[in-house]
């Protein structure tokens, strides 16, 4: 465990420690492969057969074709690598912001304009 | 000799700079934004500095996981910007200054941080954003002089507060012992309180930011008191980047004067602060 013992878990939040760096490392250096057109033209092109290249598990591999973020940071993503991946599907941050919080795109934004005015 | 101005702490959410790219500044949404950078734009065009130190993170365009340095320091004759995978155009090259750079790495070792010299480094938005809004005109024969120091918040264990706020004081140190008669200022960027990540993603605390800012002119050791597994709690994961602003803050030595500071909720999913703090002694 790189997190020290005695940190709290802290709720509805994932800390993207050693072991999470660990088990994501594959699917984080697909993620990183994105910054090229290149190569999202081959993933989207055939998806399966870029994801064997890096040796994304299977659990991963699932996760990406359902764009669950929520699944893929569970499985060792992290999420500036991971928006390199939605943002290929056009998904931005406050897209994948409202996915993981389970409210609409205008529920989420609501949220945002609503601390903004306390 | 080389002389420290002043600082400047600055959010630098990547909507920013599509922002800047579509002229939207005075847009309802973005105008309460950037009318908190007018007192700034006064004072660098008053100022004129020669050269910026711009601490920022990298996320994952120049490095990847595979190596990790937690303090790295630009080293190059000149840095740009690339594709991220999506959002920003690449831009006009940054003109660095390797002669303050390894005057910088040099000190720094020597006063015990151990530093990852970088001769190429390309910069992402967490660099060119402040850039942007710190220089909108930017003129490229004319264009400040820049060394991006980066520093490890995306993957834990990051450096602790305290650590940034030494590192502060020790480029402080490394500038005002370099013998060139440069003006020189340092930017601190990202934050504050955001997270990106997990079902609380859109979480902001606008009364712990509100505190942050109201302490960091004359009282930084504030922060100090919070781990950064507390400051993911108190800011979210991504607002922990606020710890970048203590190395800025830790370099202009003990006495500042506030000049200006403004606190805008949403940009994204960040609330965006941005400060000036000049150096008085």
């Amino acid at each position: 465990m790189t997190q020290s013992p005695k940190d709290k878990p802290i709720p509805g939040t994932m800390i993207f420690d050693g072991d999470m760096a660990m088990k994501g490392y594959a699917l984080n250096k697909m993620c990183f492969s994105f910054n090229s057109a290149i190569n999202r033209d081959a993933f989207k092109a055939d998806e399966d057969t870029y994801c064997d290249q890096y040796g994304i598990t299977d659990a991963q591999r699932a996760a990406v074709k359902a764009r669950d973020v929520l699944e893929l940071l569970k499985l060792g993503g992290n999420i500036y690598y991971l928006a390199k991946l939605t943002g290929m599907f056009g998904l931005n941050m406050q897209d994948i912001g409202a996915q993981q919080s389970g409210v609409s795109l205008d529920d989420f934004k609501a949220k945002l304009l609503a601390a903004g005015e306390q | 000799m080389a002389k420290l101005l002043g600082g400047i702490g600055s959010s630098h959410v990547p909507a920013i700079g599509n922002a800047i790219e579509q002229n939207l500044q005075q847009d309802p949404y973005w105008k309460p934004f950037f009318n908190g950078y007018e007192p700034i734009w006064e004072w660098l065009e008053e100022k004129k500095p020669d050269v910026a130190i711009l601490v920022y993170n990298d996320h994952g365009l120049n490095f990847f996981l595979d190596k990790m340095p937690t303090f790295a320091i630009g080293a190059a004759a000149e840095y740009q910007n690339s594709d991220e995978g999506w959002g920003l155009k690449p831009l006009e090259p940054f003109p660095g200054y390797p002669p303050l750079s390894w005057h910088l790495i040099n000190s720094l070792v020597n006063d015990e941080f151990d530093i990852t010299s970088c001769q190429e480094m390309l910069v992402d938005h967490g660099f060119t954003v402040p850039m942007s809004l710190m220089w909108p005109d930017r003129i490229p024969t004319e264009q400040i002089k820049v060394i991006p120091v980066c520093i490890n918040v995306v993957q834990s264990p990051f450096p602790t507060a305290n650590r940034c706020l030494r590192l502060g004081e020790a480029i402080g140190r490394a500038v005002e012992s370099y013998e060139e008669d440069l003006d020189v200022v340092i930017l601190g960027t990202g934050g504050l309180s955001h997270q990106l990540d997990g079902e609380r993603a859109g979480f902001t605390n606008r009364a712990f930011d509100t505190e942050f800012l109201e302490k960091l002119a004359n009282e930084p050791e504030w922060l100090l008191q919070y781990s950064n597994h507390q400051l993911a709690e108190l800011a979210g994961p991504q607002g922990v980047e606020m710890i970048m602003w203590l190395i800025m803050r830790g370099a202009l030595g003990e006495n500042v004067k506030e000049l200006s500071r403004n606190y805008h909720i949403p940009i994204s999913n960040t609330a965006a602060g941005v400060i000036l703090l000049e150096k008085t002694a």
